[in-house]
């Protein structure tokens, strides 16, 4: 076993094509890729399931599907969207920007990172798995107890959902890690905290509040497991349990939750906007600030989406005033945006556009959300239409156009290829459009009573006009992702080759070659100060030569490994064996899992 | 009560100063009254609290976003790069501004905190001699009860007009939310807990609502109507309900005195005997009887069964938890096949119903009323 590193090829010869290459990689940039495209295709997913509830809404009494098939949507829907789409799209760029942007060769850890991305993939196939055993998972994205109880949900359904999530929530803590550790440890000489990129700032954060969210919904998940496999009470009345344990536990998690979400995506736009403004980031020391602010906030507001339930009046104003108090450090990231553009020569390139639609999307969805923080105008709000309208202004106004602002800012840089410029602005306003036609008549609905999660409603109830409007703008929005789609294919195929920096970047992604090589830096650049590469080109009197590609001889790399994938296997495995209980499966998984972390652990990295 | 009052005129007061709000709620309560079940036209004393923290927050909501969506879409325009310009000025920062632009939303936030807590602590007061009504959610209906009158009733609640009544409030399976937009706002109803909710109808009407929490398979159905009366007419009601309640006498009711009381509520008293005789008969032989409470059967006195009481359901305007209007034909068409009208819904037959079966529970029934 001694001589087995000797016998190792040199890093720059590992084999660059094939499957096996993708199974066994441990470069973050293919890591990333992976993300990126199993989120995509969950994403579309989700979109499909959110087109066929449209379709059923579209008018009063409609018979389009069932309910039951229309409770399995919006909960594969809510569940889809956020675990297997957003925040795996985030992980994307965390996994592909963040060692470009501190300038390092990789992730602290990056077998670890491999595993994740493999764990993360069985959890989102386990969900999806659901619907082929048509028991997909049917309680609504956040599962409310007593509803989830083997009393009331009999059926497959939850478990797939308990042991899906637990699974997903396994590759985020293993993610959160890394990064947090990367961000810590690996940042270039002279990359002080304070000298580090908007988005580097804005994932470490995320890193710590998935780091402290995710283990309240484990434990809230492995309560409801036991409630379900082995008959315990905890969120069950007749055993002594209480309902009301489950909507604390999963909202301690579930409103940090939303900031996982958000802050990669303020984190893009920070980074996007400066470029195509060509002036630096308005404030960085406050929006560093506001966005820690945020985050530690976050933790203290989780009964806001309690109001209802009647906690008394001091919880009440306590946890409406904190709400209330979020609304500053958010105020101050747009206000700070708004100075960034101000002043400067905005060129409307695609990924300005989709930055700045952002902005103009999320404040309505940061309007609307202060507009419930008053609890008794929310006992109106609370699960209606109006709800629905202000959570997408937040996570689809908010976090997907910031990701869709990040792909076409950051895809050059991944593919080596430009994307369409005229495709992509027709992405962007046919979005604009098919957004705001979807989501703003939710507004009117909700405030005229319209409850979410019904799969129908009464022709008298009136609500017919803008459901109908709301699946026609629906269809557009699905349109646009079509052209986004046909824009990817084409730049793939075709697309005019990217320069290394092709948008006068400021940071040291864009100091490379694109696509970056193996070991992205050949030589690792010292820092000087913020926006580093804005520096470099100023003391160089405008820009630099184009990089050339380096042999990449005597950089040592990670070796691939395939243990990282077995002990994905392992773990779905596992837990698989809890849909349901068969202990054997567990048995398995365990032995597979066992195999996997032994070998792993004396592999020679 | 009179703390109420003054905070609303204190919120009207400071709402006509500032021209465009007004204006807004015109616009937004224009809109509502096509709505059946629109929080917007609020009808009673808490709506009203609710809605005037609405306004407020519209208010204020509106001024930001055509500030801030006004100096984004300038910016965007006035800054809009031309060609051959130099670089812009490259600013960090600015202190000052920075700290202007987080007193300000700062200032925003406590004009809507102070009415906002304010009015929490008034909706979390239960009002004096309140008329007291029990609810209960049920997979997928509602169930009321009046301990003080003695009645128990389901999928309709009457209230009198101008009374304070606090809902009492629980579930018998799952979470689910109580939810009349144009009375009160939601309140949750949890298994083996009390919530409680109150107001005061402002006018008389038959009004909608819903379950406002995901419960299941057919939340989407789990409508009510709730009849605001006048006091008199309230009291009318409420006495036809207490024949054969199962709080009055164990549910018992002499024949002579049940069928007084549906000659009273207008059936037609040739032939009713046989109605009752050959209904009773279906009502017993079909299965009703294991989930329905029903006066004149076995199973008029208990009220924990899984179905809605139906002694008086020939009264209600609505059948299945507020979906169709009580009819013959919408009676006839849920007795013939439950399912189709409503997937899901608990309601089993042990057996098909033959139409002359249908037919005669379909008169039996809604003679009770």
């Amino acid at each position: 076993m001694a001589t087995t590193a000797l016998d190792h090829a040199p890093a720059h010869a590992h084999s660059k094509t094939g499957l096996w290459s993708w199974i066994t990689t441990v470069d973050h940039k293919r890591i990333g890729i992976l993300y990126g495209a199993s989120a995509f295709i969950f994403f579309l997913l989700g979109g499909i399931e959110a087109l066929i509830m449209r379709i059923q809404l579209a008018k009063p009494d409609n018979t389009f599907v069932g309910p039951e098939t229309f409770n399995q949507l919006f909960t594969m829907h809510g569940t889809t969207m956020i675990f297997l789409g957003v925040m795996p799209l985030s992980a994307m760029f965390f996994n592909y920007m963040i060692p470009l942007q501190i300038g390092a060769r990789d992730v602290a850890f990056p077998r670890l990172n491999a595993m994740s991305y493999w764990v993360f993939l069985g959890g989102g196939l386990v969900l999806n798995a659901s619907w082929l055993f048509k028991a997909a998972p049917d309680a609504g994205w956040f599962a409310y107890a007593n509803l989830t109880s083997k009393q009331f949900s009999p059926g497959l359904n939850v478990d797939f959902w308990v042991v899906g999530i637990q699974i997903l929530g396994i590759a985020s803590l293993a993610a959160a890690v890394n990064f947090f550790v990367t961000i810590v440890n690996l940042r270039a000489p002279g990359m002080r905290m304070m000298r580090m990129p908007m988005f580097v700032w804005m994932s470490f954060i995320t890193q710590i509040l998935l780091l402290l969210a995710f283990p309240v919904i484990t434990v809230a998940l492995i309560f409801l497991m036991f409630d379900r496999v082995f008959g315990t009470h905890f969120y069950t009345p007749s055993g002594g349990g209480d309902p009301v344990l489950w909507q604390h536990l999963f909202w301690i998690f579930g409103h940090p939750e939303v900031y996982i979400l958000i802050l990669p995506a303020f984190g893009i736009v920070s980074e996007v906007l400066p470029v195509f403004s060509r002036k630096p980031l308005f404030g960085y020391a406050a929006m560093v600030f506001s966005g820690a602010f945020i985050a530690f906030l976050g933790f203290g507001v989780w009964s806001h989406h309690m109001f209802a339930t009647g906690m008394g009046p001091f919880a009440d104003a306590f946890f409406s005033l904190a709400t209330m108090l979020i609304a500053i450090p958010t105020g101050v990231k747009i206000f700070n945006w708004l100075g960034t553009i101000w002043g400067g020569q905005l060129q409307f390139k695609t990924p300005m556009l989709f930055a700045l639609g952002f902005i103009a999307m999320f404040i309505i969805g940061g309007l609307s959300g202060i507009m419930h923080a008053s609890p008794p105008a929310d006992l109106q709000q609370t699960d209606s239409y109006f709800i629905v309208a202000h959570f997408h202004y937040v996570l689809f106004g908010g976090s997907i156009f910031g990701l869709t602002a990040g792909a076409y800012y950051w895809l050059p840089k991944m593919s080596g290829k430009m994307l369409d410029e005229t495709l992509g602005k027709i992405h962007f306003w046919l979005m604009l459009i098919g957004f705001n036609l979807t989501f703003f008549p939710m507004h009117f609905l909700g405030l005229n009573g319209m409850p979410r999660r019904v799969y129908t409603y009464a022709a008298e109830s009136n609500f017919g006009f803008w459901n109908l409007m709301e699946t026609v703008g629906s269809f557009l929005l699905g349109l646009s992702f079509a052209i986004f789609l046909y824009n990817l294919w084409k730049t793939f195929r075709s697309g005019a080759k990217a320069p290394a920096d092709p948008w006068n970047g400021a940071t040291l992604e864009w100091a490379i070659p694109s696509p970056p090589q193996e070991w992205n830096f050949t030589e690792i650049p010292h820092v000087d100060g913020r926006d580093a590469l804005w520096e470099a080109k100023r003391a160089r009197g405008g820009s630099l030569p184009e990089p050339t590609l380096s042999s990449g001889k005597g950089i040592h790399l990670p070796n691939p490994s395939y243990w990282p994938f077995v002990v994905g296997v392992g773990v779905t495995v596992t837990l698989c064996g809890f849909i349901q209980g068969f202990p054997y499966v567990n048995l398995i998984g365990a032995a597979i899992l066992f195999v996997g972390v032994f070998k792993w652990a004396f592999e020679p990295a | 009560m009179d703390q109420l009052i003054s905070l609303r005129n204190a919120l009207t007061r400071r709402a006509t100063t500032w021209a465009p709000v007004p204006l807004l709620a015109l616009v937004l309560a224009g809109c509502a009254e096509h709505y059946p079940q629109t929080t917007l036209l609020p009808r009673a004393d808490f709506a009203h609290l609710v809605d005037h923290l609405l306004r407020l927050t519209v208010q204020w909501a509106t001024l930001v976003f055509v500030l801030v969506e006004g100096a984004l879409v300038y910016a965007i325009w006035r800054f809009r790069a031309r060609p051959g310009a130099p670089e812009p000025k490259q600013t960090h920062g600015n202190t000052t501004v920075e700290i202007v632009w987080t007193m300000i939303p700062a200032v925003i936030l406590a004009v809507i905190a102070v009415p906002t807590i304010r009015t929490i602590f008034i909706t979390a007061e239960k009002p004096a001699n309140a008329l007291e009504i029990e609810v209960i959610g049920h997979q997928w209906w509602w169930e009321f009860r009046y301990p003080s009158l003695n009645i128990v009733t389901a999928d309709e609640i009457h209230v009198p007009m101008g009374q304070t009544v606090s809902l009492e409030m629980t579930t018998g399976d799952v979470i689910h939310a109580f939810w009349v937009p144009q009375f009160a706002g939601k309140r949750d109803v949890f298994p083996r807990r009390h919530n409680n909710i109150w107001f005061k109808t402002e006018v008389t009407g038959n009004f909608s609502g819903q379950c406002g929490e995901f419960c299941g398979v057919q939340h989407g159905r789990m409508g009510f109507r709730i009849i605001s009366q006048s006091p008199e007419e309230f009291q009318q009601w409420a006495q036809a309900q207490q024949v054969g309640s199962p709080l009055v006498n164990g549910g018992a009711v002499a024949d002579s005195d049940l069928a007084k009381s549906l000659v009273a509520a207008g059936v037609p008293a040739p032939g009713l005997d046989s109605v009752l005789a050959k209904g009773k008969a279906t009502f017993m032989a079909s299965g009703c009887i294991g989930c329905h409470a029903m006066v004149g059967t076995p199973t008029a006195g208990l009220t924990s069964l899984l179905g809605p009481n139906l002694s008086h359901v020939g009264s209600r305007t609505t059948i299945v938890a507020g979906l169709l209007p009580n009819t013959d034909e919408n009676l006839s068409k849920w007795l013939h096949d439950p399912q189709a009208v409503k997937t899901g819904a608990l309601m089993v037959l042990p057996k098909k119903l033959t139409d002359d079966e249908v037919a005669t529970l379909v008169t039996y029934l809604r003679a009770h009323r």
